[in-house]
């Protein structure tokens, strides 16, 4: 996995980012979970969100997903200023996200799961009745499943009955059978197993390929550094550094996750 | 997932929908052999009729609880809903079929206002029905002065003894209502997102379900339904009566629990429900035939109710395997 790294120093940062976020602020009561944030992506790269736990990063892309609304400051979304005020907008836009834990319901079927919330329906009596189309969304998510070589026995299966690794596969399909234009993926390798955390980074090195640019949220470094081309460390809400993954180690990374290093002083 | 993975999982799914229906048929063979009458048409006709309040009542309460909520206002909104369209016809003579409208527009009201208080108040809807139930019933009260009414006509009262051609009219009621709730959670969008959001509401959310709308319609439903159970007791009882329906939220919920509808939500569906209140039904009727005083009939159906959940819930054990 490691020369994907040395591609990506030619990809990214081109022309204009697809994602730009500036001086973001969300506050909680008297905490300030985000403050005055910057952050750009560009197409077709990995971008990883680090930081310790409470350092602001899921507050930091649910404001980009529509979870939250912002304080202060402005996104920008292929060069459009956007406020979402639903998840629902944001995925209209073309952001899709998986959340950690909260991706999939798991009494759903798999093909219910990736049309959840976009059902397709059929129409009677010139749609005074509409049911769904169980048969048209069934074969669109073996279209997708086989497009990426994901590979689920029975579509008809509940989530809760898959691993891991396949549900996370299911997550990936549905976000990108609704093309998206930026991926963000919190955690996705968590309990995972080592053979399934490895297809799932695969998964998005398969989506760089593609062009879709992906923020990945991870406290997992080794695997940050599998696959992301920049870096970006938040710490209490601050963004303290932004660093090519060319140009540091992990060593270096930890050190500002945990608040020793921090850019803004520097530059003070 | 391997194959006998799979195979274990059929057997399980099968069991857990098949144990209710199971258990009525083996009860139905025992009190056909041990009673003369069980077996009779008009006797089975007599279940069917006599228990279609219950069933209209269980079918919404399978949509409330598939929420992962659960509506203990039925008992007391079917009450207020009889009450008021059986006091629309004796005292302010309003055309019958605009006096079961209105009873039917009662029911729907206060589901709604257990939907607000649910969606808006973040109540939990314990409390929130808790609330209603004590509310609807002490509005009956003061609305009938504690007496039953009585003498609505026999446009109303057929909706309780009366019959299409052979066939009795609460129980065409009831069929076409699990018909309709049937298709309503399999084939519309509105029933998998019920699903949904009782299998996970902030996943739902999330994913772009309108998790405040669907829940203000499904309690908004649960309470219609209730008020059709109302008008349906209120016409075979031939008089509203205000202590009636005392506890049919208890019955309710032992209905869909029999059926395999859990408690927290997302699992059940509205024919398992159905089969639970006829078992419920079943076994009193049987008893009644048998001749078993009334206090241990209540021990009786305790036993039951406890011997299907744990069957149930072992044969959920077995398919997590």
């Amino acid at each position: 996995m490691e020369p994907a790294m040395a591609e990506s120093e030619n990809n990214g940062q081109q022309g204009e980012p697809i994602l730009r976020i500036r001086q973001l602020v969300k506050r909680f009561g008297g905490l300030v979970a985000v403050n005055k944030v910057d952050m750009d992506v560009y197409p077709g790269e990995v971008v990883g969100l680090v930081g310790d736990n409470a350092a602001g990063k899921s507050t930091l892309i649910k404001c980009v997903s529509g979870v939250y609304q912002p304080d202060g400051g402005e996104i920008y979304f292929e060069g459009r200023r956007v406020r979402f005020t639903r998840p629902m907008e944001a995925r209209d836009a073309g952001i899709e996200t998986i959340y950690q834990d909260l991706a999939l319901a798991g009494n759903l079927s798999v093909s219910a799961n990736i049309f959840l919330g976009r059902e397709v329906k059929k129409r009677y009596l010139g749609g005074l009745i509409r049911t769904l189309d169980e048969d048209y969304m069934h074969a669109e998510s073996q279209k997708v499943m086989d497009k990426f070589n994901i590979r689920i026995p029975d579509f008809s299966q509940e989530i809760e009955t898959l691993s891991g690794g396949q549900r996370q596969a299911v997550a990936i399909a549905r976000a990108l059978y609704w093309r998206a234009k930026l991926m963000i993926m919190d955690e996705p390798t968590n309990n995972l197993g080592v053979v399934e955390q490895r297809q799932v980074l695969e998964l998005i090195q398969e989506l760089r390929q593609q062009g879709v640019p992906v923020i990945l949220i991870s406290h997992t470094l080794p695997d940050v550094f599998a696959v992301a081309d920049r870096i970006v460390v938040l710490h209490r809400g601050f963004k303290v550094t932004e660093k090519k993954a060319s140009e540091t180690d992990s060593q270096e990374i930890v050190q500002y996750m945990v608040g020793a290093l921090d850019d803004n002083r520097v530059l003070a | 997932m391997t194959v006998t993975d799979r195979r274990r999982t059929t057997l399980a799914n099968w069991l857990r929908r098949g144990t209710v229906f199971l258990v009525l048929l083996v009860l139905m063979g025992y009190f056909s052999l041990t009673t003369d009458r069980f077996l009779q048409s008009r006797n089975l006709v007599n279940i069917a009729v006599q228990n279609s309040h219950v069933i209209v009542v269980a079918v919404g309460m399978t949509l409330t609880m598939l929420l992962g909520g659960i509506d203990l206002s039925v008992g007391s909104v079917a009450a207020l809903a009889g009450a008021i369209s059986a006091g629309l016809i004796v005292n302010n003579e309003v055309p019958v079929g605009v006096a079961m409208l209105a009873g039917l527009g009662v029911g729907l009201f206060l589901g709604l206002v257990n939907g607000g208080l649910i969606v808006f108040g973040k109540l939990p809807p314990f409390v929130a029905t808790l609330a209603m139930l004590g509310i609807a019933r002490g509005l009956t009260l003061v609305y009938t002065s504690g007496e039953p009414i009585s003498g609505m006509g026999e446009a109303y009262t057929f909706w309780g003894t009366g019959k299409f051609g052979n066939f009795p009219a609460p129980v065409a009621v009831w069929i076409v209502v699990v018909l309709l709730a049937w298709l309503l959670l399999t084939r519309t969008r509105f029933g998998l997102h019920i699903y949904a959001i009782g299998g996970g509401e902030e996943t739902a959310r999330l994913a772009g379900v309108s998790v405040s709308r669907v829940k203000l319609i499904t309690y908004g439903l649960s309470g219609l339904l209730a008020g059709l159970a109302g008008l349906l007791l209120t016409a075979r009882l031939w008089s509203a009566q205000p202590q009636v329906a005392v506890g049919l939220e208890l019955e309710a919920i032992a209905a869909a629990v029999l059926g395999g509808v859990s408690l927290f939500g997302g699992v059940g569906s509205v024919l398992g429900a159905v089969v639970g209140a006829l078992l419920v039904g079943v076994l009193g009727n049987g008893m009644n035939l048998l001749r078993v005083a009334s206090y241990p009939q209540q021990v009786i159906q305790g036993v039951v109710l406890v011997l299907a959940v744990t069957v149930d819930m072992y044969s959920k054990l077995l398919e997590r395997r």
